[in-house]
């Protein structure tokens, strides 16, 4: 671990303000921490936010919820308001992490967790994201845990996340500040592709914070599922999992949301599979046609390619489980 | 009648644990320690052509880096020096040269007054290879495999005519992948320098001596200059059982430096040496109709380096399990640019037990028999391999008593025949076996005047109770309370002891406290007798009882002494006597062994592949076993490693780096709370005289043998689907 300077403001503007071109916000510390040991992350200023007023759960004008960026992933999984509203993203969060991480992780902290790409962690192997130009370990060597979908050749790293996929599903905003004021950045926009530049995770600036992230009022708390697939029951990362979230007439679908993790760079989407099932009956063979058309293009590398098939039959389950409203309470 | 022994104690040592007043090899210190940190190699093969530490040595509190070109010369830093678990070949030897000869070599160690100022400026090291072209792909190298050099036992009959010729017969070939101990200690050497140039070494190590006598004779020191202490040992697995680098370079740098030092590895660098090695296993098997065997092909290609040959007893099992008239072995090694192997729990036995018996699984679904039938029709009690009969052999009474409480009589043969909704049910079985061995170790009894009395042994307590079974035998022997008696362990100037492994200290240092606390009764019994018209004059020690601080005699318990009155009498406030416990000879007549039936239930998603075990039984016959707590947690212990095995544990090599991609414990997966269901653990009654005179054969690798084969068996139960290579991702059964 690299020396650093730490302060610890009171209020947003200072701390935006502190930071260098070279520092970085720092919350539940449980991924910056880590990488700072393994010299993966070398800031040279911590700018620690933990002061800043950004712990409130509310509800807004709108009807929607809008949680601080810095409430701990277990405060929002267990919030009566999230648990009655929400219960995907309550469902997601649960399957992530362990108790204790979770105890210190805060939200906009989960958002930009970096990649657990093997190769971006050791810096004893090139790694594009990690130092941009020294190659991707990972498309010739083990990507078990890699992308299927949307890499490039500069990078096949997956977000981690598991409440990310669930917000990209229930079609959250990030609200962030900044030097230049304040904007609003939906979930699709804000995990990036990794194209040319992966280092880049997000559209977030460097100056830029997370202050809250929003969540609209429809909660899809009937007919929601979030199916997760690991290599072992708990603390192990996504290699597919599926947020799925139905809007039901009947047997008939109104709405449908599907987003995966596990699989990209970011939480997916494929807002025509979407389309597709609106207006249509909720049947396993339309669930099956949704997960053709989000999985079409998919690449699987040497260890990988299973992946594919796995994600369409965890989009079958989690449609069909969400259908079913087993989820409910 | 026991007191103590075959009973459920509570660790003696628990107390000191739960408190964190054990201290382990990383967390002693002195006023003046320093701390190092290791720099690792980025390429597997290749020389060094530069190491730039300047900006290292700028930084404020870095004492020295130390690195081939700098280090101490050092005179019998030479190529003859071994361990007692060495292989054959040249040991590895840190910062000897500029050759690099696996990836994740050290290549630097840096020494600084704080660890973060350590790691720090270990990571400012820059260093610059010539690279040559490195080979770790174990299928590659299959054919340029040489034998290994282990002793095997003999061929009998004609195998592969006797597998051509059989009217039941199976070929199948079976993979398991390089696995690592990573015990949650991670290894440790702190060595604290003193002013006369002696060296106090805490080590984690599973044999004090051991790394004592090593670093004498790395660094030329006289006997006596180096003393081992290491109490505690946060597990180890078989990891502890060679010297580990950290300990040559941490010793290094405090005789260079003329401080003390400690040196702890990190999680990462755990997976910079010794692992389980990969091996590919060529199973022909073969039995008549009736399901008796007729002919056992066991071939074997294992993963060693390329400076030493890393042997283990892998298909030794195939030539004795089972009665089979004809019989093939081969054992072969395949050098790659990766650590030599190091024995791993029940080294060895776990996958030659996994190949044996998931071959036995698919040799029974051809002879269309209940797998477990299939095994008792080929049980036998003379060992094939040597014609020597087992000195016990329960291993009927394990399968039925196993079967029993697993509820295997409502077993269907058909695979794919049991379904719970979504989930495909599998039963799967199979046998473990592990060796029953005893070798030559000492001990020293010491009773005192207050009543104490204090065993000592320089054997080590991996997490494994040596502490607790030890105190257990010595209070037995000398029929006083368990708190009166206290055992000493994890000191090299304590009696010697074999190193802490292969399941053989209870019956060899075991041994040796039971002797030594009844060469101190004799003298005791002696002591009595001396007495003007003693009762005791014509006795020996069978017609006396040694009991709460007397002696009384047997048929007159109102004759008794106080021992305290005798070491009054003889003017010292103690006494005390060694023994040293060599195995008897009658222990070459027989074939000594633990064996066990594991039985397994599995639970498959249909759609998605992943498995649970929901159940486990483990039925195991080991002899006596002494201490009921910690022998129930070796075994859960090995029953729950037995399911990392067959499912999760899998070490990633880059082939073009060759390198270990997943070191750390986030990406090498091994079972949480959430993976471990139903384990219901079995001891069956055993009765052994030959074994050892306390008739306990050992504990610490049963329970692991065979529960990576039953798993892959209730896997084909359950699905129809045989997969031969370990672990068994979702991903190899659900497409």
């Amino acid at each position: 671990m690299n020396r650093f300077s730490y302060s610890k403001p009171q209020q947003v503007n200072d701390a935006i303000q502190q930071l260098s071109d070279t520092g970085r916000f720092i919350a539940g510390g449980t991924n910056l921490l880590d990488l700072m040991k393994e010299n993966v992350a070398r800031p040279d200023q911590l700018v620690d936010i933990n002061a800043l007023p950004l712990r409130e759960i509310e509800t807004t004008q709108a009807g929607g919820l809008r949680i601080g960026a810095l409430v701990k992933n277990s405060t929002v999984a267990y919030h009566p308001d999230v648990e009655r509203v929400y219960p995907l993203l309550s469902q997601a969060i649960l399957a992530g992490a362990s108790a204790q991480l979770r105890n210190m992780a805060s939200t906009g902290g989960n958002l930009l967790q970096r990649t657990r790409c093997y190769y971006f962690y050791d810096i004893g192997t090139p790694c594009n994201k990690r130092e941009p130009g020294s190659g991707c370990g990972a498309l010739n060597g083990q990507n078990r845990i890699h992308a299927i979908l949307g890499h490039s050749d500069q990078c096949i790293a997956v977000h981690p996340s598991d409440m990310a996929v669930a917000l990209a599903a229930l079609e959250a905003t990030v609200h962030v500040s900044g030097p230049d004021g304040d904007r609003v950045i939906p979930m699709s926009e804000f995990h990036r592709l990794p194209g040319d530049t992966p280092h880049l995770d997000t559209t977030l600036g460097q100056h830029e914070l997370i202050t809250a992230v929003e969540l609209p009022p429809r909660g899809f708390a009937e007919n929601y599922a979030y199916v997760k697939i690991r290599d072992r029951a708990s603390y192990a990362f996504a290699l597919v999992s599926v947020a799925a979230a139905l809007e039901l007439n009947g047997n008939t679908i109104g709405t449908a949301r599907i987003a995966l993790g596990g699989v990209a760079h970011k939480p997916w989407r494929k807002p025509e599979a979407e389309a597709l099932l609106a207006g249509k009956p909720a049947t396993e063979e339309n669930f099956r046609a949704a997960a053709e058309l989000i999985l079409q293009g998919a690449q699987g590398f040497e260890h990988n390619s299973f992946k594919i098939e796995l994600a369409k039959r965890a989009i079958v389950r989690a449609l069909s489980e969400a259908a079913s409203g087993v989820n409910a309470k | 009648m026991t007191a103590y022994l075959g009973k459920a104690v509570s660790r003696v040592d628990g107390p000191l644990k739960v408190t964190g007043k054990a201290l382990y090899a990383g967390e002693f210190g002195t006023a003046d320690l320093c701390t190092g940190y290791v720099v690792n190699s980025s390429i597997a093969k290749g020389r060094i052509l530069s190491i730039d530490t300047q900006a290292a040595l700028s930084v404020p509190g870095v004492l020295d880096v130390i690195t081939h070109e700098n280090r101490p010369e050092i005179a019998s830093y030479n190529e003859n020096y071994t361990d007692m678990d060495a292989a054959d070949g040249k040991h590895f030897r840190p910062l000897y040269n500029d050759r690099i000869l696996f990836n994740m070599q050290p290549v630097a160690l840096v020494v600084a007054e704080s660890f973060e100022v350590a790691r720090y400026a270990a990571s400012l090291i820059r260093v610059d290879y010539e690279a040559e072209p490195h080979q770790a792909d174990l299928y590659a190298q299959r054919s340029n495999a040489h034998k290994a050099p282990t002793p095997m036992p003999p061929d009998r009959g004609d195998a592969d005519s006797a597998w051509a010729n059989a009217p039941v017969k199976i070929e199948a070939e079976y993979h398991s992948p390089a696995e690592f101990h990573n015990p949650m200690e991670m290894h440790a050497s702190t060595v604290i320098y003193s002013t006369d140039g002696k060296l106090t070494v805490h080590d984690k190590t599973q044999g004090v001596q051991n790394s004592a006598q090593f670093i004498s004779n790395i660094f030329g020191l006289p006997d006596g200059d180096v003393r081992v202490v290491t109490p505690f040992v946060g597990g180890a697995f078989g990891s502890g059982l060679r010297p580990q680098y950290q300990l040559v370079l941490a010793t290094m740098a405090a005789l260079k430096l003329k401080r003390s030092v400690r040196l702890v590895l990190s999680r990462e660098q755990m997976f910079s040496f010794g692992h389980r090695p990969e091996t590919i296993q060529h199973f022909r098997l073969a039995c008549d109709r009736e399901g008796r065997l007729v002919s056992t092909i066991h071939e074997v290609i294992g993963e060693t380096s390329s400076f030493e040959d890393f042997t283990e007893m892998v298909v030794v099992w195939s030539a004795s399990l089972y009665q089979c008239p004809n019989l093939r072995l081969d054992y072969k090694l395949a050098p790659l640019d990766l650590y030599t192997p190091l024995d791993m729990r029940a080294p060895g036995a776990v996958l030659g037990m996994y190949a044996l018996e998931s071959a036995m699984d698919e040799l029974a679904y051809a002879a269309n028999i209940d797998p477990l039938e299939f095994r008792i029709r080929n049980f036998t009690d003379i060992d094939p391999a040597s014609n020597k009969p087992y000195s016990s052999k329960e291993l009927l009474e394990c399968y039925r008593q196993g079967a029993e409480r697993f509820g295997w009589s409502k077993r269907s043969q058909e695979p794919r025949s049991m379904r719970d909704g979504k989930q495909l049910v599998g039963w799967g079985m199979a046998t473990g076996v592990w060796e029953a061995m005893q070798n030559p170790a000492s001990a020293k009894a010491v009773i005192n005047i207050d009543g104490s009395l204090v065993v000592s042994s320089a054997t080590a307590d991996i997490g494994t109770g040596t502490y607790t079974v030890m105190t257990q035998i010595a209070a037995e022997v000398f029929g006083l309370p368990l708190e009166q008696v206290t055992f000493k362990l994890g000191d090299s100037i304590l009696p010697k002891a074999p190193l802490e492994g292969g399941s053989f200290t209870v019956s060899s240092v075991g041994s040796a406290v039971k002797q030594a606390c009844e060469t101190l009764q004799q003298q005791l019994l002696d002591q009595a007798k001396e007495e003007d018209q003693s009762p005791f004059s014509n006795l020996e020690l069978d017609g006396v009882v040694f009991e709460d601080g007397e002696i009384y005699i047997k048929a007159a318990p109102s004759e008794r002494v106080k021992i305290a009155d005798l070491l009054k009498k003889g003017g010292t406030p103690s006494m005390e006597a060694s023994a040293t416990a060599s195995p008897k000879k009658e222990r070459d007549d027989y074939t000594t062994a633990t064996h066990s039936a594991v039985f397994v239930e599995v639970k498959v998603d249909e759609d998605f592949g992943t498995i649970q075990v929901s159940r486990m039984v483990s039925a195991i016959a080991a002899g006596r076993v002494l201490s009921l707590k910690p022998g129930r947690n070796q075994i859960l212990g090995g029953m729950v490693w037995g399911i990392g095995m067959a499912m999760q544990e899998e070490g990633m090599l880059d082939k073009d780096l060759a390198r270990w991609m997943n070191h750390n414990i986030a990406e090498y997966h091994f079972p949480v709370n959430a993976d471990v269901h139903d384990l219901d653990v079995i001891f069956v009654e055993e009765h052994d005289e030959v074994v050892n005179p306390l008739g306990a054969k050992g504990i610490g690798e049963i329970g692991i043998v065979g529960v990576a084969a039953a798993i892959a068996n209730a896997v084909y139960h359950a699905t129809g689907k045989r997969v031969r290579d370990l672990p068994i991702t979702l991903d190899k059964v659900f497409e």
